[in-house]
């Protein structure tokens, strides 16, 4: 553990969970669909339902939406940010089921239509688990670099990704895979130990049978530092 | 930080003759590789944002909720005028500590300090004993490095987090590293600073967990500057030679096992305590009917 996770991290307040973690929550969902967002439905769970507007939640998911860090001083103006960009948002409370208390749920439209739902949860001191992408379920933290890879299942295009990433020497740190039904879509969730170079990230996109292929950064629990759009690459075949 | 007692922490600061906070940073620098300097500036940005975040509050904050808000400015506005009982560095310590924690509340930006809702108490505390002593930076910022050390050993053998051992876990962590922190400041010995860790504990055991509405406000920011006088305390008794008969680290691990035995009404549920009384329900139900 790090002295700074002690002092710090640097944040707007009021509270680490439900204010700096949904501002994650939100930054996410953003990385996950590939920058801009022109629209999110938001459905809170559980304490986030109880106690979010006391707690800026709603106010901080959509800072995180709009790419703010959780130390941004926009935070707060968050709402009034996001109608003059034109991204429009409907929050919602609702049951999400057995899920941690502090789930939300980002149902996300880009600019270019593309539709994508991020479920995720703030777990305490404002760390978050992303747990489901569209109708996936994954399980990751936002603190490694990542590809998301949208895919039809089918033998050997897992293995040809990880020996585009191993030709270039990129680490895997953790994988999940998961499928709608055998031969049906799928979506792979790769954490790496380096970010992997622009040329394996075309090379993994024009593997066929891949949809698309979005690098996520690391840190996205990060401490500050904004994650910019041109950190954020979305390829799509 | 690879070390897990405040025992070991006297132990090897001692005996490299350095103070608990040159100890750590020394050995945040071996883990991350980042120079004492590059980590003096990350911990001076800290320091920088606690200041801002004191003279922000003091001009007068409000809360969304409009719970709280404006009792720092009450209490600078007191001491201008002389108004208050003399108590040297405590009556400044407290303006701050209300400053930074009705900037939080009022979603203004703050350094989680080990926790947001006890954010007031380590810059409180150490910028008013600071301004006192006529600190340096460097001082300060070392001092702050003593702080964090204190709170990752409870991080680790004990825990942080009000939902599971209550307010001892997070105001209480934060008066012990604040305690810990001035102890050094003052020139105390790094055993001294670990008396004032054991102290400041030992006056905040079982402090329970109780948030009207849940929200971080009541009774959390006025918590904030109660637990101002008792680091206070702590370090002077400390600073004085007295000797804590139970050690540092067993305090620490009492907290936990106390945080354990707690009912879950009182460990950030707002189910019991402040938050079931007729005013405290009357208060949530009227929040949640604006809602």
């Amino acid at each position: 553990m790090s002295i700074f996770d002690i002092i710090g991290p640097i944040m707007i307040g009021p509270s680490s969970s439900h204010t700096a973690g949904a501002v994650r929550l939100g930054l996410a969902a953003r990385a996950i669909i590939g920058g801009q967002v022109s629209r999110a439905d938001i459905t809170l769970h559980g304490s986030f339902a109880e106690t979010y507007r006391g707690h800026g939640t709603d106010i901080a998911l959509v800072a995180g939406l709009l790419g703010m860090s959780p130390d941004d001083e926009r935070i707060p103006n968050a709402m009034e940010i996001a109608r003059e960009q034109g991204l429009r948002i409907a929050f919602h409370t609702g049951d999400l089921g057995d899920v941690h208390p502090n789930t939300a749920q980002i149902e996300l439209v880009s600019p270019k239509g593309t539709k994508r739902t991020v479920r995720g949860a703030s777990v305490g001191g404002g760390s978050i688990l992303v747990t489901k992408i569209d109708q996936f379920t994954v399980d990751f933290t936002g603190e490694n670099h990542a590809l998301v890879v949208s895919y039809k299942d089918q033998p050997g295009i897992i293995a040809k990704i990880t020996s585009l990433l191993a030709a270039e020497n990129v680490n895997i740190a953790a994988m999940r895979v998961s499928r709608e039904a055998k031969h049906s879509k799928a979506l792979a969730i790769i954490e790496l130990d380096q970010p992997a170079p622009q040329k394996s990230i075309a090379k993994i996109s024009q593997v066929p049978s891949v949809d698309t292929v979005i690098v996520l950064p690391p840190h996205i629990h990060g401490r500050g530092g904004m994650i910019h759009d041109n950190n954020i690459h979305c390829r799509t075949r | 930080m690879t070390i897990t007692s405040i025992a070991e922490l006297v132990e090897t600061a001692s005996s490299h003759d350095l103070t608990i906070g040159a100890l750590v940073r020394k050995l945040e620098a071996e883990e991350t590789g980042l120079s004492i300097s590059q980590l003096d500036e990350k911990m001076k940005k800290r320091l920088e944002v606690m200041r801002d975040s004191v003279a922000r509050g003091l001009q007068g904050m409000h809360s969304k909720s409009g719970l709280t808000g404006g009792d720092a400015l009450r209490m600078a506005e007191a001491l201008s005028r002389g108004t208050l009982i003399n108590a040297e560095s405590l009556n400044s310590a407290m303006a701050y500590a209300l400053a930074v924690a009705e900037v939080n509340a009022a979603m203004g930006r703050i350094v989680a300090a080990p926790t947001a809702g006890s954010c007031g108490i380590l810059p409180g505390v150490l910028l008013s004993v600071g301004e006192i002593l006529d600190a340096s930076d460097a001082s300060l910022i070392e001092a702050l490095f003593t702080a964090g050390a204190v709170g990752a050993v409870v991080a680790r053998s004990s825990t942080l987090a009000g939902a599971a051992a209550g307010c001892q876990a997070e105001c209480g962590t934060a008066a012990a590293m604040a305690a810990a922190a001035v102890a050094q400041l003052a020139e105390g010995s790094p055993h001294q600073c670990a008396n004032a860790v054991a102290f400041a504990f030992k006056g905040l055991l079982g402090l329970v967990c109780d948030p009207v509405a849940g929200l971080v406000e009541v009774p959390c920011i006025k918590r904030n500057a109660i637990c101002v006088a008792v680091a206070l305390a702590a370090a002077n008794m400390a600073l004085a030679g007295i000797e804590s008969v139970i050690p540092a680290d067993e305090v620490i691990e009492t907290m936990g096992l106390v945080g354990r035995e707690l009912p879950a009404s009182l460990r950030e549920t707002a189910l019991g305590g402040l938050a079931a009384t007729p005013t405290g329900k009357k208060l949530a139900t009227e929040l949640l009917s604006h809602e």
